[in-house]
């Protein structure tokens, strides 16, 4: 362990980006040259070390450079200056299944992978069994590859890559494929990897997970470290700027995309609080209103008003409309407002975006569309809960020793016989 | 890392891809492999019908007494066609593999190394069953199979050289397949494939300064020597063996380092 697993020294890697993307001997000749480009600093003298047995995570915006840091790791891509040594045998789950030849069998496909993965022949004969097995493919390890579903794919494609043993495994954000189940079954085989003490180097968007699984961590801004060391330290660094960052304006790509044929057109989108005020910080608990503000310049009949939350990654977390909860206006013609008011707001601590739309009453026709268009953040509040997740249940906690009083998590206690017995009650009910 | 472990993996590998170039060509068709042989096999009919019947090409009478179109064009039409698979499937090789470039890592040349070794597969297939052709029409060629076998390998130094060229640089160029595809057609009657080499050189039209120019062409050489060990049952000329060597070593070793200069930015170009 007195060895770093990786050390990268002084890198720098350069994009071209091209003007045009003709890249024919043609316009060459004729032009005298290749096609135009802009040099683009992907990466920007980078040096850091792995640690070995750590696992190691790199985050930062998009276009921070850290995928294309794991890719010079991996040697797919070469940097044009420093240098990066690897101890030890490195594999890299960029893509799973990179290489399956869709017309041979599972079986033909594992010995094909693995070697481009770096195993040896015997290597393959003797993890073969294991790789089927943990891949769950048994049935069907004789069947072409184009048969599979693309659950199998990534299956198999994630089996034979873990089984390569590498000393030193870099992942991209791959693992967010497959059902439950899989999932469950590499995060188990990731913690397995990280008990044998392996050096993992991941990049992902997903702060918490990264907060809880990775040993230290390295911030990437423009190509350059922008921070590293212990995980938490660095999230909390990293989450304090970004939310600043977005107050001044600055959007990054993806979000506010705004489309419909227009006859009504949603103007804005509040947050209000308990005293009406607009803002955008919120405390989980709190009572607030989602205040969406529209125009019709034309009469538009039973129009149906929806909102969508998603969180920070991505995922839908609920997504209301007036349709289904029984308001339908018979028609807008001018301006108003349309408010859902939320009496506890249970989302967890984090960064959350609206989108609003306001559709026909069948719900296909958009007048407007309204992508993400607002982003607020949640800071903790009540119910206190700090283990992840995106919302809070609300649920209250009671713990009954047999023959003891309840306890309540508020900390009063009361008898059992008193509040009645919960079996008997639900019986009642049933008589009743 | 340990460069003799590197080598061991390296030529795991190679045999994988092999297997795969090979397993996946004619996995789902009817005629399976009888495809790869099929092709040469039309291509042969048709030639014959149309140079050795209908325009009348004949061929010298070789030595060893044997007069037949068919079996004179195969001489040269077999190791023609490696050639020119070689060219077209290196040209894909990288293209074709997009996808595994970018996401893992592993010597990239090993792409048209297998593709050529594919191809390799059926030229010994084909070799040998024109071997048979021969035999049964009495050409006692038992005798030259090591000297077929040399021949095949300095060809398939020859092809991998180009290939290596031809699988990068159409990375870079895009339209560069269209002009090969152009360019083969040229050089495929620059050759005396269809014709004997005696019709361009005992020719009194043609300046000598162009039949110079004729025979500096590597692949009359390798067309010629395998000619005169299949069909002629001659030893072929020392010259003709120099040069070819030349030329494929040659080919091998600029190809090897013109791969190595496009190869860094490769996962970035396609």
């Amino acid at each position: 362990m007195s060895e770093p697993a990786v050390t990268v020294a002084n890198v720098s890697k350069m994009f071209r980006l091209y003007h045009d993307r003709n890249q024919s001997l043609k316009a060459t000749l004729m032009r005298g040259r290749r096609a135009r480009y802009e040099e683009f600093q992907a990466l920007d003298d980078v040096s850091l070390v792995v640690p070995a047995g750590t696992t190691f995570g790199l985050i930062g915006e998009n276009g921070s450079g850290k995928s294309t840091l794991l890719k010079c790791m991996a040697r797919i891509l070469r940097p044009e200056s420093g240098s990066i040594t690897v101890n030890g045998k490195i594999s890299a789950l960029l893509e799973l299944g990179a290489g399956f030849h869709p017309e041979l069998s599972g079986k033909e496909n594992i010995y094909l992978n693995g070697a481009i993965l770096g195993l040896g022949s015997k290597d393959i004969d003797r993890k073969y069994d294991d790789i089927v097995e943990f891949a769950g493919l048994e049935q069907f390890i004789d069947t072409p590859v184009k048969n599979y579903s693309s659950g199998m794919y990534v299956r198999l494609g994630f089996s034979v890559a873990i089984n390569v043993e590498p000393d030193v495994l870099l992942v991209d954000e791959v693992l967010a494929v497959g059902d439950e189940q899989f999932q469950r079954r590499c995060n188990e085989k990731f913690a397995e990897l990280r008990a044998q003490d392996k050096t993992i180097v991941v990049v992902s968007h997903g702060l918490g997970l990264m907060r809880t699984i990775c040993d230290e961590l390295a911030w990437l801004e423009h190509g350059r470290v922008r921070m590293s060391g212990p995980a938490g330290e660095v999230v909390d660094h990293y989450l304090a700027e970004v939310q600043t960052d977005r107050q001044t304006g600055a959007e990054p790509d993806g979000r506010g995309a705004r489309w419909g044929s227009g006859e009504a057109q949603i103007d804005d989108i509040q947050l209000l609080d308990v005293n009406g005020r607009e803002t955008n910080r919120l405390h989980t608990g709190e009572t607030v209103t989602i205040r969406v503000r529209y125009h019709a310049d034309e009469p538009v009949e039973r129009p149906v008003f929806g909102l969508a939350i998603f969180n920070i990654e991505g995922v839908l977390v609920t997504g209301p409309n007036t349709r289904e909860a029984g308001l339908v206006p018979d028609v807008i013609h001018g301006a108003g407002v349309v408010d859902l008011s939320i009496d506890k707001m249970m989302l967890l601590p984090g960064t959350y975006d609206i989108s609003a739309s306001l559709y026909d009453y069948a719900v296909v026709h958009p007048f407007d569309f309204r992508q993400r268009a607002v982003r607020f953040d949640v800071d903790a509040g009540i119910p206190h809960e700090t283990f992840g997740g995106v919302m809070s249940l609300g649920g209250r906690w009671t713990a009954q020793p047999d023959g003891a009083e309840t306890i309540r998590a508020n900390g009063s206690a009361d008898r059992a016989s008193d509040g009645g017995d919960p079996a008997s009650r639900s019986g009642d009910t049933n008589n009743e | 890392m340990n460069p003799l472990a590197d080598l061991t993996q390296s030529r795991d590998l190679l045999v994988n891809l092999t297997l795969r170039e090979l397993r996946g060509k004619y996995k789902r068709s009817v005629l399976g492999w009888s495809w790869s042989l099929l092709n040469p096999l039309a291509t042969m009919v048709i030639f014959s019908v149309v140079f050795g019947r209908l325009i009348g090409i004949s061929p010298t009478t070789s030595p060893s007494g044997l007069n037949n179109y068919p079996a004179f064009l195969l001489c040269g039409l077999l190791a023609w066609n490696f050639l020119a698979n070689g060219m077209n499937g290196s040209m894909v090789a990288l293209l074709g593999n997009a996808g595994l470039i970018k996401k893992v890592y592993f010597p990239r040349e090993i792409l048209v190394y297998a593709t050529v070794l594919a191809l390799d597969w059926s030229f010994v297939i084909e070799m040998g069953l024109m071997m048979v052709f021969l035999l049964i029409l009495g050409n006692m060629v038992l005798p030259w199979i090591l000297g077929i076998i040399l021949a095949m390998v300095l060809m398939t130094l020859f092809v991998t050289g180009i290939g290596l060229m031809l699988s990068v640089l159409n990375v870079y160029f895009r339209d560069l397949q269209y002009l090969v595809g152009i360019g083969l057609q040229l050089w495929f009657y620059l050759t005396p494939i269809i014709y004997p080499i005696t019709t361009v050189t005992d020719s009194h039209g043609i300046p000598p300064w162009v039949k110079t120019i004729y025979v500096l062409n590597p692949m009359l050489s390798f067309v010629q020597i395998f000619r005169s060990m299949l069909y002629d049952l001659q030893f072929p000329r020392w010259s003709q063996v120099a040069y070819v060597t030349v030329w494929s070593l040659g080919v091998v070793v600029i190809g090897m380092v013109v791969f190595r200069k496009f190869e860094a930015r490769l996962a970035e170009e396609l």
